[in-house]
Protein backbone atom coordinates (compact mmCIF):
# COMPACT_ATOMS: atom_id res chain seq x y z
CA UNK A 1 0.00 0.00 0.00
CA UNK A 2 2.89 2.50 1.22
CA UNK A 3 4.59 1.32 -2.41
CA UNK A 4 1.56 2.43 -4.42
CA UNK A 5 0.85 5.78 -2.72
CA UNK A 6 4.10 5.87 -3.61
CA UNK A 7 4.34 4.81 -6.83
CA UNK A 8 1.33 7.35 -7.77
CA UNK A 9 3.44 10.16 -6.23
CA UNK A 10 6.23 9.19 -8.52
CA UNK A 11 3.97 8.98 -11.39
CA UNK A 12 2.14 12.26 -11.25
CA UNK A 13 5.95 13.88 -10.63
CA UNK A 14 7.34 12.31 -13.75
CA UNK A 15 3.74 13.45 -15.61
CA UNK A 16 4.11 16.67 -14.57
CA UNK A 17 7.57 16.64 -15.72
CA UNK A 18 6.43 15.29 -18.92
CA UNK A 19 4.10 18.31 -19.17
CA UNK A 20 6.75 20.77 -18.76
CA UNK A 21 9.10 19.15 -21.36
CA UNK A 22 9.16 18.12 -24.68
CA UNK A 23 9.47 14.83 -25.94
CA UNK A 24 13.72 14.73 -26.52
CA UNK A 25 13.67 11.61 -28.68
CA UNK A 26 13.76 11.84 -32.52
CA UNK A 27 10.66 10.62 -34.27
CA UNK A 28 10.26 8.27 -36.95
CA UNK A 29 8.16 9.61 -40.14
CA UNK A 30 4.72 10.88 -38.77
CA UNK A 31 5.02 9.50 -34.92
CA UNK A 32 5.41 10.71 -32.10
CA UNK A 33 8.40 9.30 -29.98
CA UNK A 34 6.83 9.70 -26.41
CA UNK A 35 8.89 9.51 -23.11
CA UNK A 36 9.16 6.11 -21.83
CA UNK A 37 6.02 4.36 -20.86
CA UNK A 38 7.17 2.21 -18.86
CA UNK A 39 8.83 5.55 -16.90
CA UNK A 40 12.26 3.44 -16.30
CA UNK A 41 14.91 5.71 -15.14
CA UNK A 42 17.77 3.58 -17.64
CA UNK A 43 16.21 4.14 -20.70
CA UNK A 44 18.47 6.01 -21.90
CA UNK A 45 21.09 3.89 -21.57
CA UNK A 46 19.03 0.98 -23.39
CA UNK A 47 19.17 3.94 -26.39
CA UNK A 48 23.00 4.19 -25.96
CA UNK A 49 23.40 0.54 -25.83
CA UNK A 50 21.06 -0.69 -28.59
CA UNK A 51 19.91 2.02 -30.45
CA UNK A 52 22.86 4.71 -31.16
CA UNK A 53 22.21 6.19 -34.49
CA UNK A 54 19.32 4.20 -35.23
CA UNK A 55 15.51 5.22 -35.06
CA UNK A 56 13.43 3.76 -32.11
CA UNK A 57 9.55 4.33 -31.85
CA UNK A 58 7.15 2.98 -28.78
CA UNK A 59 4.66 0.80 -30.27
CA UNK A 60 1.40 -0.36 -28.42
CA UNK A 61 1.25 -3.39 -30.96
CA UNK A 62 4.76 -4.88 -29.44
CA UNK A 63 3.73 -6.43 -26.35
CA UNK A 64 5.91 -8.44 -23.55
CA UNK A 65 3.52 -10.59 -21.33
CA UNK A 66 4.76 -12.17 -18.40
CA UNK A 67 3.63 -12.31 -14.71
CA UNK A 68 3.59 -8.94 -12.66
CA UNK A 69 5.25 -10.70 -9.71
CA UNK A 70 7.78 -13.15 -10.70
CA UNK A 71 7.30 -16.31 -8.69
CA UNK A 72 10.90 -17.86 -9.17
CA UNK A 73 13.04 -15.17 -10.26
CA UNK A 74 15.61 -17.57 -12.02
CA UNK A 75 12.40 -18.93 -14.14
CA UNK A 76 10.07 -15.62 -15.31
CA UNK A 77 8.17 -16.69 -18.33
CA UNK A 78 7.75 -14.36 -20.94
CA UNK A 79 6.01 -14.17 -24.34
CA UNK A 80 7.66 -11.59 -26.63
CA UNK A 81 5.03 -10.68 -29.55
CA UNK A 82 5.89 -8.37 -32.03
CA UNK A 83 3.14 -10.47 -34.60
CA UNK A 84 0.91 -7.65 -35.43
CA UNK A 85 3.30 -6.06 -37.09
CA UNK A 86 3.96 -6.87 -40.83
CA UNK A 87 7.93 -7.54 -41.75
CA UNK A 88 9.84 -7.95 -38.71
CA UNK A 89 13.32 -9.13 -39.33
CA UNK A 90 14.70 -8.60 -35.97
CA UNK A 91 13.86 -8.91 -32.43
CA UNK A 92 16.07 -8.26 -29.79
CA UNK A 93 15.12 -8.88 -25.97
CA UNK A 94 16.44 -7.26 -22.94
CA UNK A 95 15.93 -6.00 -19.20
CA UNK A 96 17.33 -2.77 -18.36
CA UNK A 97 18.14 -3.59 -14.51
CA UNK A 98 19.43 -7.16 -15.22
CA UNK A 99 23.49 -6.87 -14.93
CA UNK A 100 23.33 -8.52 -18.59
CA UNK A 101 20.88 -6.62 -20.44
CA UNK A 102 20.37 -8.62 -23.43
CA UNK A 103 19.01 -11.79 -23.22
CA UNK A 104 17.98 -13.13 -26.89
CA UNK A 105 18.00 -12.47 -30.42
CA UNK A 106 15.30 -13.61 -32.49
CA UNK A 107 15.19 -13.79 -36.58
CA UNK A 108 11.40 -15.00 -36.70
CA UNK A 109 12.03 -15.88 -40.65
CA UNK A 110 9.10 -18.47 -41.55
CA UNK A 111 7.76 -18.49 -37.64
CA UNK A 112 5.63 -15.81 -36.37
CA UNK A 113 7.32 -12.67 -34.86
CA UNK A 114 6.30 -14.21 -31.34
CA UNK A 115 8.42 -16.09 -28.89
CA UNK A 116 7.42 -17.73 -25.40
CA UNK A 117 10.77 -18.32 -23.30
CA UNK A 118 11.87 -18.11 -19.37
CA UNK A 119 14.47 -15.86 -17.82
CA UNK A 120 16.16 -14.59 -15.02
CA UNK A 121 15.70 -11.63 -13.41
CA UNK A 122 17.83 -9.94 -10.89
CA UNK A 123 15.66 -7.41 -9.27
CA UNK A 124 12.23 -5.53 -10.58
CA UNK A 125 12.76 -4.25 -14.23
CA UNK A 126 11.12 -3.37 -17.60
CA UNK A 127 11.41 -6.75 -20.34
CA UNK A 128 11.83 -5.00 -23.64
CA UNK A 129 11.58 -6.05 -26.68
CA UNK A 130 12.28 -4.22 -29.53
CA UNK A 131 11.12 -5.28 -33.50
CA UNK A 132 13.33 -4.11 -36.23
CA UNK A 133 11.39 -4.04 -40.16
CA UNK A 134 13.11 -3.51 -42.94
CA UNK A 135 13.14 -0.08 -42.62
CA UNK A 136 15.48 0.04 -40.25
CA UNK A 137 13.22 1.38 -37.17
CA UNK A 138 12.63 0.24 -34.02
CA UNK A 139 9.36 -0.66 -32.51
CA UNK A 140 9.62 -1.13 -28.34
CA UNK A 141 7.29 -2.62 -26.13
CA UNK A 142 7.73 -3.91 -22.91
CA UNK A 143 5.81 -4.58 -19.50
CA UNK A 144 7.27 -4.28 -15.65
CA UNK A 145 8.13 -7.45 -14.09
CA UNK A 146 8.48 -6.72 -9.93
CA UNK A 147 11.26 -10.22 -9.25
CA UNK A 148 11.36 -9.94 -5.57
CA UNK A 149 8.83 -11.55 -3.30
CA UNK A 150 6.14 -13.58 -3.81
CA UNK A 151 6.00 -15.94 -1.26
CA UNK A 152 7.79 -19.49 -1.03
CA UNK A 153 10.18 -18.57 -3.97
CA UNK A 154 12.96 -20.56 -4.36
CA UNK A 155 16.13 -20.73 -6.47
CA UNK A 156 16.00 -23.63 -9.16
CA UNK A 157 18.03 -26.60 -9.33
CA UNK A 158 21.48 -25.55 -9.66
CA UNK A 159 23.98 -26.33 -12.75
CA UNK A 160 25.38 -28.12 -9.66
CA UNK A 161 23.95 -30.96 -10.53
CA UNK A 162 25.59 -33.62 -12.49
CA UNK A 163 22.51 -34.45 -14.67
CA UNK A 164 23.57 -31.46 -16.98
CA UNK A 165 27.19 -32.71 -17.97
CA UNK A 166 25.64 -36.02 -18.93
CA UNK A 167 22.82 -34.58 -21.11
CA UNK A 168 24.22 -31.36 -22.39
CA UNK A 169 22.51 -29.92 -25.31
CA UNK A 170 19.57 -32.82 -25.17
CA UNK A 171 16.39 -31.37 -27.08
CA UNK A 172 12.91 -32.84 -26.00
CA UNK A 173 10.26 -30.86 -28.31
CA UNK A 174 7.11 -31.57 -29.73
CA UNK A 175 5.30 -29.92 -32.85
CA UNK A 176 1.57 -29.14 -32.62
CA UNK A 177 -0.43 -28.73 -35.89
CA UNK A 178 -2.16 -25.03 -35.20
CA UNK A 179 -5.58 -24.14 -36.59
CA UNK A 180 -4.16 -21.60 -38.98
CA UNK A 181 -2.70 -24.28 -40.31
CA UNK A 182 0.72 -23.68 -39.24
CA UNK A 183 2.86 -25.58 -36.70
CA UNK A 184 3.47 -24.65 -33.17
CA UNK A 185 7.39 -25.84 -31.69
CA UNK A 186 7.76 -26.29 -28.44
CA UNK A 187 10.92 -27.33 -27.15
CA UNK A 188 13.48 -27.76 -23.98
CA UNK A 189 17.06 -27.70 -24.30
CA UNK A 190 19.03 -29.24 -21.12
CA UNK A 191 22.09 -26.44 -20.57
CA UNK A 192 23.33 -24.86 -17.37
CA UNK A 193 22.84 -20.98 -18.88
CA UNK A 194 25.87 -19.96 -16.11
CA UNK A 195 26.24 -16.19 -16.81
CA UNK A 196 29.62 -16.16 -15.68
CA UNK A 197 28.38 -13.93 -12.63
CA UNK A 198 28.47 -16.05 -10.15
CA UNK A 199 32.22 -16.12 -8.28
CA UNK A 200 34.28 -19.63 -10.28
CA UNK A 201 31.78 -19.97 -12.66
CA UNK A 202 32.55 -18.98 -16.68
CA UNK A 203 29.76 -17.73 -18.79
CA UNK A 204 28.40 -20.76 -20.68
CA UNK A 205 25.35 -20.83 -22.69
CA UNK A 206 23.42 -21.59 -25.96
CA UNK A 207 24.17 -18.91 -28.62
CA UNK A 208 22.81 -20.57 -31.72
CA UNK A 209 19.64 -22.64 -31.88
CA UNK A 210 18.90 -22.68 -36.13
CA UNK A 211 15.23 -24.30 -37.07
CA UNK A 212 15.01 -25.94 -40.16
CA UNK A 213 12.95 -27.93 -42.43
CA UNK A 214 13.35 -31.67 -43.72
CA UNK A 215 15.48 -30.12 -46.87
CA UNK A 216 17.53 -28.10 -44.69
CA UNK A 217 15.77 -24.87 -45.16
CA UNK A 218 16.31 -22.52 -42.24
CA UNK A 219 13.14 -21.34 -41.03
CA UNK A 220 13.79 -19.40 -38.17
CA UNK A 221 16.85 -18.74 -35.25
CA UNK A 222 17.14 -17.72 -31.90
CA UNK A 223 20.18 -16.34 -30.54
CA UNK A 224 20.20 -16.77 -26.35
CA UNK A 225 22.54 -15.26 -24.52
CA UNK A 226 23.46 -15.54 -20.38
CA UNK A 227 20.07 -14.23 -19.26
CA UNK A 228 18.00 -16.67 -20.56
CA UNK A 229 16.46 -19.48 -18.10
CA UNK A 230 19.07 -22.56 -16.90
CA UNK A 231 17.20 -25.61 -19.57
CA UNK A 232 16.22 -22.99 -21.93
CA UNK A 233 12.39 -23.46 -23.29
CA UNK A 234 10.91 -22.10 -26.10
CA UNK A 235 7.22 -21.72 -27.92
CA UNK A 236 7.44 -19.85 -31.41
CA UNK A 237 5.08 -20.74 -33.91
CA UNK A 238 6.15 -21.62 -37.89
CA UNK A 239 3.76 -20.43 -40.76
CA UNK A 240 2.86 -23.62 -42.96
CA UNK A 241 3.03 -27.25 -41.89
CA UNK A 242 6.12 -29.14 -41.15
CA UNK A 243 7.49 -30.93 -44.29
CA UNK A 244 7.46 -34.78 -43.63
CA UNK A 245 6.25 -33.42 -40.47
CA UNK A 246 9.07 -33.04 -38.53
CA UNK A 247 11.84 -30.07 -37.78
CA UNK A 248 15.39 -30.12 -37.46
CA UNK A 249 17.10 -28.64 -34.68
CA UNK A 250 20.70 -27.26 -34.40
CA UNK A 251 23.03 -25.02 -33.29
CA UNK A 252 25.61 -24.60 -30.50
CA UNK A 253 26.76 -23.16 -27.19
CA UNK A 254 29.63 -21.04 -26.35
CA UNK A 255 32.31 -23.40 -26.02
CA UNK A 256 31.24 -24.92 -29.19
CA UNK A 257 29.27 -28.26 -28.19
CA UNK A 258 26.59 -28.72 -30.78
CA UNK A 259 22.98 -29.12 -30.68
CA UNK A 260 21.31 -31.53 -33.44
CA UNK A 261 18.14 -32.92 -32.83
CA UNK A 262 14.74 -33.68 -34.49
CA UNK A 263 11.98 -32.46 -33.37
CA UNK A 264 7.98 -34.39 -34.33
CA UNK A 265 4.56 -34.20 -33.61
CA UNK B 1 9.53 35.09 28.98
CA UNK B 2 6.18 34.01 28.37
CA UNK B 3 6.45 33.10 24.95
CA UNK B 4 9.54 31.32 24.57
CA UNK B 5 8.40 29.25 27.61
CA UNK B 6 5.12 28.04 26.13
CA UNK B 7 6.75 27.78 22.39
CA UNK B 8 9.28 25.42 25.02
CA UNK B 9 6.13 23.98 26.24
CA UNK B 10 4.90 23.53 22.84
CA UNK B 11 7.90 21.92 21.99
CA UNK B 12 7.95 19.18 24.54
CA UNK B 13 4.94 18.12 23.91
CA UNK B 14 5.42 17.51 20.33
CA UNK B 15 8.58 15.91 21.13
CA UNK B 16 6.32 13.49 23.47
CA UNK B 17 3.52 13.42 21.01
CA UNK B 18 5.59 12.66 18.00
CA UNK B 19 6.93 9.05 19.60
CA UNK B 20 4.17 8.23 20.70
CA UNK B 21 2.43 8.56 17.34
CA UNK B 22 5.04 6.79 15.52
CA UNK B 23 4.61 3.75 17.86
CA UNK B 24 0.71 3.86 17.55
CA UNK B 25 1.48 3.43 13.95
CA UNK B 26 3.94 0.30 14.55
CA UNK B 27 3.04 -1.15 18.32
CA UNK B 28 3.00 -4.77 15.94
CA UNK B 29 0.28 -6.12 17.75
CA UNK B 30 -1.19 -8.66 15.28
CA UNK B 31 -4.09 -9.25 18.05
CA UNK B 32 -4.39 -12.80 18.38
CA UNK B 33 -7.45 -13.87 19.89
CA UNK B 34 -7.67 -17.50 20.82
CA UNK B 35 -10.90 -18.89 20.12
CA UNK B 36 -12.21 -21.82 22.25
CA UNK B 37 -13.91 -24.43 19.48
CA UNK B 38 -13.85 -27.64 22.45
CA UNK B 39 -13.33 -27.73 25.68
CA UNK B 40 -9.75 -26.91 25.92
CA UNK B 41 -9.16 -27.01 22.22
CA UNK B 42 -7.71 -23.68 20.88
CA UNK B 43 -7.71 -21.80 17.38
CA UNK B 44 -6.33 -18.84 16.44
CA UNK B 45 -7.67 -17.82 12.91
CA UNK B 46 -5.60 -15.71 10.57
CA UNK B 47 -6.45 -13.35 7.48
CA UNK B 48 -7.15 -14.55 4.07
CA UNK B 49 -4.33 -12.34 2.55
CA UNK B 50 -1.25 -12.73 1.03
CA UNK B 51 1.98 -11.89 3.50
CA UNK B 52 2.17 -7.67 3.94
CA UNK B 53 3.74 -5.30 5.42
CA UNK B 54 -0.35 -4.55 6.95
CA UNK B 55 -0.78 -7.99 8.40
CA UNK B 56 2.71 -8.61 9.16
CA UNK B 57 2.32 -12.38 7.98
CA UNK B 58 -0.69 -13.10 10.68
CA UNK B 59 -2.61 -15.09 7.24
CA UNK B 60 -2.16 -18.50 9.16
CA UNK B 61 -4.11 -20.36 11.83
CA UNK B 62 -2.47 -21.82 14.62
CA UNK B 63 -3.76 -23.14 17.78
CA UNK B 64 -3.29 -25.17 20.78
CA UNK B 65 -4.44 -27.86 22.94
CA UNK B 66 -4.74 -27.93 27.13
CA UNK B 67 -4.80 -31.02 28.82
CA UNK B 68 -4.27 -31.64 32.65
CA UNK B 69 -0.70 -31.28 33.04
CA UNK B 70 0.42 -29.17 29.92
CA UNK B 71 -0.22 -27.64 26.98
CA UNK B 72 0.51 -28.75 23.15
CA UNK B 73 0.93 -26.17 20.30
CA UNK B 74 -0.13 -26.49 16.79
CA UNK B 75 2.37 -24.06 14.63
CA UNK B 76 4.25 -21.12 16.01
CA UNK B 77 3.20 -18.69 13.39
CA UNK B 78 4.75 -15.65 11.17
CA UNK B 79 7.44 -14.54 12.98
CA UNK B 80 8.91 -14.13 16.71
CA UNK B 81 6.58 -11.06 17.56
CA UNK B 82 4.13 -13.67 16.44
CA UNK B 83 5.12 -16.59 18.67
CA UNK B 84 5.54 -14.25 21.33
CA UNK B 85 1.85 -12.78 21.17
CA UNK B 86 0.76 -16.55 20.84
CA UNK B 87 2.11 -17.60 23.93
CA UNK B 88 0.98 -14.64 25.79
CA UNK B 89 -2.33 -15.73 24.20
CA UNK B 90 -2.09 -19.06 25.83
CA UNK B 91 -0.86 -17.80 29.12
CA UNK B 92 -3.90 -15.47 29.76
CA UNK B 93 -6.24 -18.96 29.33
CA UNK B 94 -3.45 -21.22 31.44
CA UNK B 95 -0.22 -21.25 33.71
CA UNK B 96 0.49 -24.16 32.01
CA UNK B 97 3.63 -25.63 30.93
CA UNK B 98 3.99 -26.02 26.71
CA UNK B 99 5.02 -29.66 26.64
CA UNK B 100 4.88 -29.97 23.20
CA UNK B 101 5.24 -27.50 20.11
CA UNK B 102 4.48 -28.83 17.09
CA UNK B 103 5.13 -27.55 13.19
CA UNK B 104 2.60 -28.88 10.57
CA UNK B 105 4.93 -28.56 7.49
CA UNK B 106 8.10 -26.45 6.59
CA UNK B 107 6.22 -23.33 5.34
CA UNK B 108 7.60 -20.07 7.08
CA UNK B 109 4.37 -19.35 8.16
CA UNK B 110 3.84 -22.20 10.51
CA UNK B 111 7.34 -22.19 12.22
CA UNK B 112 9.46 -18.42 12.42
CA UNK B 113 7.45 -18.04 15.63
CA UNK B 114 9.67 -20.57 16.93
CA UNK B 115 11.73 -18.73 19.22
CA UNK B 116 9.44 -17.88 21.88
CA UNK B 117 8.78 -21.54 22.76
CA UNK B 118 11.08 -23.68 25.35
CA UNK B 119 12.97 -25.14 22.52
CA UNK B 120 13.55 -28.61 23.73
CA UNK B 121 9.49 -28.81 23.51
CA UNK B 122 9.85 -27.86 19.61
CA UNK B 123 9.08 -31.28 17.15
CA UNK B 124 8.29 -31.97 13.70
CA UNK B 125 8.06 -34.65 10.93
CA UNK B 126 11.56 -35.61 10.07
CA UNK B 127 10.95 -34.03 6.80
CA UNK B 128 9.88 -31.12 8.00
CA UNK B 129 13.11 -31.07 10.28
CA UNK B 130 14.99 -31.29 7.08
CA UNK B 131 13.15 -28.41 4.73
CA UNK B 132 13.61 -26.02 7.76
CA UNK B 133 16.55 -26.96 8.12
CA UNK B 134 17.92 -26.33 4.13
CA UNK B 135 15.04 -23.72 3.15
CA UNK B 136 14.61 -21.94 6.29
CA UNK B 137 16.95 -19.45 5.79
CA UNK B 138 15.91 -18.49 2.74
CA UNK B 139 11.98 -18.28 3.56
CA UNK B 140 13.32 -15.83 6.33
CA UNK B 141 15.31 -13.68 4.12
CA UNK B 142 12.13 -13.45 1.89
CA UNK B 143 9.45 -12.95 4.72
CA UNK B 144 11.66 -9.77 5.94
CA UNK B 145 11.04 -8.69 2.42
CA UNK B 146 7.03 -9.50 2.45
CA UNK B 147 6.26 -8.56 5.92
CA UNK B 148 8.79 -5.62 6.95
CA UNK B 149 9.41 -4.25 10.72
CA UNK B 150 6.94 -7.39 11.96
CA UNK B 151 10.01 -9.66 11.34
CA UNK B 152 12.39 -7.79 13.55
CA UNK B 153 14.97 -10.13 15.60
CA UNK B 154 13.13 -13.41 13.82
CA UNK B 155 15.69 -16.20 13.35
CA UNK B 156 14.58 -19.92 12.03
CA UNK B 157 14.83 -22.37 15.02
CA UNK B 158 15.27 -25.83 13.80
CA UNK B 159 13.14 -28.67 15.83
CA UNK B 160 15.31 -30.65 17.61
CA UNK B 161 12.84 -33.81 18.04
CA UNK B 162 11.25 -35.95 15.60
CA UNK B 163 7.62 -36.75 16.13
CA UNK B 164 6.65 -40.56 16.07
CA UNK B 165 2.96 -40.77 14.17
CA UNK B 166 0.40 -43.02 15.98
CA UNK B 167 -2.14 -42.18 18.56
CA UNK B 168 -0.83 -41.25 22.62
CA UNK B 169 -1.40 -39.72 25.60
CA UNK B 170 0.05 -36.23 25.85
CA UNK B 171 -0.35 -33.88 28.85
CA UNK B 172 -3.88 -36.02 29.66
CA UNK B 173 -5.20 -35.94 26.07
CA UNK B 174 -5.96 -38.47 23.40
CA UNK B 175 -3.98 -37.27 20.60
CA UNK B 176 -3.02 -38.76 17.38
CA UNK B 177 -0.27 -37.72 15.12
CA UNK B 178 -0.95 -38.85 11.24
CA UNK B 179 2.07 -38.59 8.99
CA UNK B 180 0.35 -37.26 5.94
CA UNK B 181 2.23 -35.34 2.55
CA UNK B 182 1.20 -33.47 -0.49
CA UNK B 183 0.87 -29.90 0.28
CA UNK B 184 5.16 -30.39 1.26
CA UNK B 185 6.67 -33.52 1.32
CA UNK B 186 6.06 -34.08 5.48
CA UNK B 187 2.43 -32.15 6.51
CA UNK B 188 1.55 -33.54 10.05
CA UNK B 189 -1.95 -33.79 10.99
CA UNK B 190 -2.88 -33.71 14.72
CA UNK B 191 -6.25 -35.16 15.58
CA UNK B 192 -7.39 -34.40 19.23
CA UNK B 193 -9.95 -37.57 19.69
CA UNK B 194 -11.57 -35.44 23.02
CA UNK B 195 -13.13 -33.21 21.34
CA UNK B 196 -13.29 -34.95 17.34
CA UNK B 197 -11.03 -31.71 15.94
CA UNK B 198 -8.66 -32.24 13.47
CA UNK B 199 -6.14 -29.59 12.95
CA UNK B 200 -5.36 -30.50 9.27
CA UNK B 201 -2.19 -28.12 8.61
CA UNK B 202 -2.12 -27.07 4.95
CA UNK B 203 -3.63 -29.78 3.31
CA UNK B 204 -6.46 -28.27 4.17
CA UNK B 205 -8.05 -24.64 3.26
CA UNK B 206 -11.06 -23.25 3.44
CA UNK B 207 -12.50 -19.97 1.44
CA UNK B 208 -8.40 -19.06 0.00
CA UNK B 209 -6.86 -20.70 -2.98
CA UNK B 210 -4.79 -23.70 -1.92
CA UNK B 211 -0.95 -22.81 -2.21
CA UNK B 212 1.64 -25.23 -4.44
CA UNK B 213 5.51 -24.69 -3.87
CA UNK B 214 6.46 -27.93 -2.76
CA UNK B 215 2.84 -29.98 -3.66
CA UNK B 216 2.88 -33.00 -5.28
CA UNK B 217 -1.24 -32.95 -5.90
CA UNK B 218 -1.68 -36.57 -6.24
CA UNK B 219 -0.12 -37.34 -2.78
CA UNK B 220 -2.00 -34.55 -1.63
CA UNK B 221 -5.57 -35.51 -3.25
CA UNK B 222 -4.58 -38.95 -1.17
CA UNK B 223 -4.17 -37.39 2.03
CA UNK B 224 -7.03 -35.71 1.86
CA UNK B 225 -9.26 -38.87 0.99
CA UNK B 226 -7.42 -40.39 4.30
CA UNK B 227 -8.55 -37.16 6.31
CA UNK B 228 -12.55 -37.92 4.80
CA UNK B 229 -12.43 -41.09 6.90
CA UNK B 230 -11.62 -39.86 10.00
CA UNK B 231 -14.72 -39.44 12.64
CA UNK B 232 -14.42 -35.81 13.46
CA UNK B 233 -16.69 -32.91 14.04
CA UNK B 234 -14.15 -29.86 13.48
CA UNK B 235 -11.96 -29.31 10.95
CA UNK B 236 -9.23 -26.49 11.48
CA UNK B 237 -7.60 -25.25 8.42
CA UNK B 238 -4.27 -23.95 7.84
CA UNK B 239 -5.60 -21.02 6.44
CA UNK B 240 -9.54 -20.00 6.59
CA UNK B 241 -12.51 -20.24 8.77
CA UNK B 242 -13.28 -23.82 10.87
CA UNK B 243 -15.64 -25.81 9.99
CA UNK B 244 -17.65 -28.12 11.28
CA UNK B 245 -18.63 -29.93 8.35
CA UNK B 246 -16.78 -31.37 5.37
CA UNK B 247 -17.38 -28.23 2.75
CA UNK B 248 -13.24 -27.37 2.58
CA UNK B 249 -12.20 -30.59 2.19
CA UNK B 250 -14.92 -30.87 -0.89
CA UNK B 251 -13.78 -27.50 -2.01
CA UNK B 252 -9.77 -28.07 -1.37
CA UNK B 253 -10.23 -31.48 -3.55
CA UNK B 254 -12.50 -30.04 -6.28
CA UNK B 255 -9.77 -27.07 -6.62
CA UNK B 256 -6.81 -28.88 -6.75
CA UNK B 257 -8.30 -31.71 -9.21
CA UNK B 258 -9.37 -28.93 -11.15
CA UNK B 259 -5.72 -27.49 -10.85
CA UNK B 260 -3.85 -31.16 -11.66
CA UNK B 261 -6.22 -31.21 -14.93
CA UNK B 262 -6.07 -28.14 -16.33
CA UNK B 263 -2.23 -27.83 -16.06
CA UNK B 264 -1.58 -31.42 -17.56
CA UNK B 265 -3.86 -30.67 -20.53
CA UNK B 266 -2.47 -27.20 -21.08
CA UNK B 267 0.69 -28.97 -21.21
CA UNK B 268 -0.89 -31.28 -23.38
CA UNK B 269 -2.26 -28.79 -25.79
CA UNK B 270 1.26 -26.73 -26.29
CA UNK B 271 0.27 -24.18 -24.35
CA UNK B 272 3.66 -22.08 -23.28
CA UNK B 273 3.48 -20.60 -19.99
CA UNK B 274 2.15 -16.85 -20.63
CA UNK B 275 -0.88 -18.55 -22.06
CA UNK B 276 -1.88 -20.42 -19.23
CA UNK B 277 -1.62 -17.93 -17.07
CA UNK B 278 -4.40 -16.53 -19.18
CA UNK B 279 -6.82 -19.54 -18.62
CA UNK B 280 -10.69 -19.00 -17.19
CA UNK B 281 -10.53 -19.59 -13.39
CA UNK B 282 -14.20 -21.55 -13.21
CA UNK B 283 -16.93 -19.11 -11.31
CA UNK B 284 -17.07 -21.64 -8.55
CA UNK B 285 -13.64 -20.78 -6.93
CA UNK B 286 -14.37 -17.15 -7.27
CA UNK B 287 -14.98 -17.25 -3.69
CA UNK B 288 -12.03 -18.49 -2.80
CA UNK B 289 -9.69 -15.48 -2.13
CA UNK B 290 -6.57 -15.23 -3.75
CA UNK B 291 -7.55 -17.57 -6.51
CA UNK B 292 -6.15 -15.55 -9.19
CA UNK B 293 -2.61 -15.39 -7.99
CA UNK B 294 -2.50 -18.35 -6.64
CA UNK B 295 -3.96 -19.73 -9.42
CA UNK B 296 -0.62 -18.35 -11.91
CA UNK B 297 1.76 -19.05 -8.83
CA UNK B 298 0.71 -22.82 -8.77
CA UNK B 299 1.18 -22.35 -13.14
CA UNK B 300 4.95 -21.76 -12.12
CA UNK B 301 5.18 -24.49 -9.36
CA UNK B 302 3.70 -26.92 -11.57
CA UNK B 303 3.20 -26.97 -15.04
CA UNK B 304 7.46 -27.36 -15.80
CA UNK B 305 7.28 -31.01 -14.92
CA UNK B 306 3.86 -31.41 -16.65
CA UNK B 307 5.68 -29.65 -19.68
CA UNK B 308 8.06 -31.84 -19.63
CA UNK B 309 5.80 -35.02 -19.53
CA UNK B 310 4.12 -33.46 -22.65
CA UNK B 311 7.86 -33.22 -25.03
CA UNK B 312 8.94 -36.45 -23.48
CA UNK B 313 5.74 -38.18 -25.19
CA UNK B 314 7.09 -37.24 -28.49
CA UNK B 315 10.47 -37.82 -27.89
CA UNK B 316 9.10 -41.50 -27.28
CA UNK B 317 6.51 -42.11 -29.94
Amino acid sequence: MKRHTLLLAGMLWLCALAAATPPVLAAAAGETVARDPLDSPRWGDMLKTFFEGQEVVFDPRIKVSGPAVAEDSLNVPITVDASALPGVEELIVFADFNPILKALRFEPGAAQARLGFRLKLQQSSPVRVAARTADGIWRVGGAWVTATGGGCTLPSVGSGSPEWQERLNEVSGRLWARIDGGERLRMRIIHPMDTGLAAGIPAFHIEDIVISDEDGRVLSRIQPLEPVAENPSFTLDLAGAARGGRLHVSGRDNNGNRIDAWVTR
Amino acid sequence: MKLPLSLASLLFALLLALPLAAQQRTSFDYGLVAQEIAPGTYVIVGLREDFSFANGGNIVNTGFLVGRSGVIVIDTGPSRRYGEQMLAAIRAITPLPVVLTLNTHHHPDHFLGNQAFPQDTLAALPDTIAGIRSEGEGFNDNMYRLNGDWMRDTEVVVPARAVMPGRQDIAGRDVELLALGGHTAADLVVVDHDSGTVYAADLLFNGRAPTTPHADIARWLGALEALARLPARLWVPGHGEVSTRLDPLHETRDYLEWLQATIRDAAEAGLDMTEVFALDIPARFSRLALVETEFRRSVVHLFPAAEQAALARAQRD
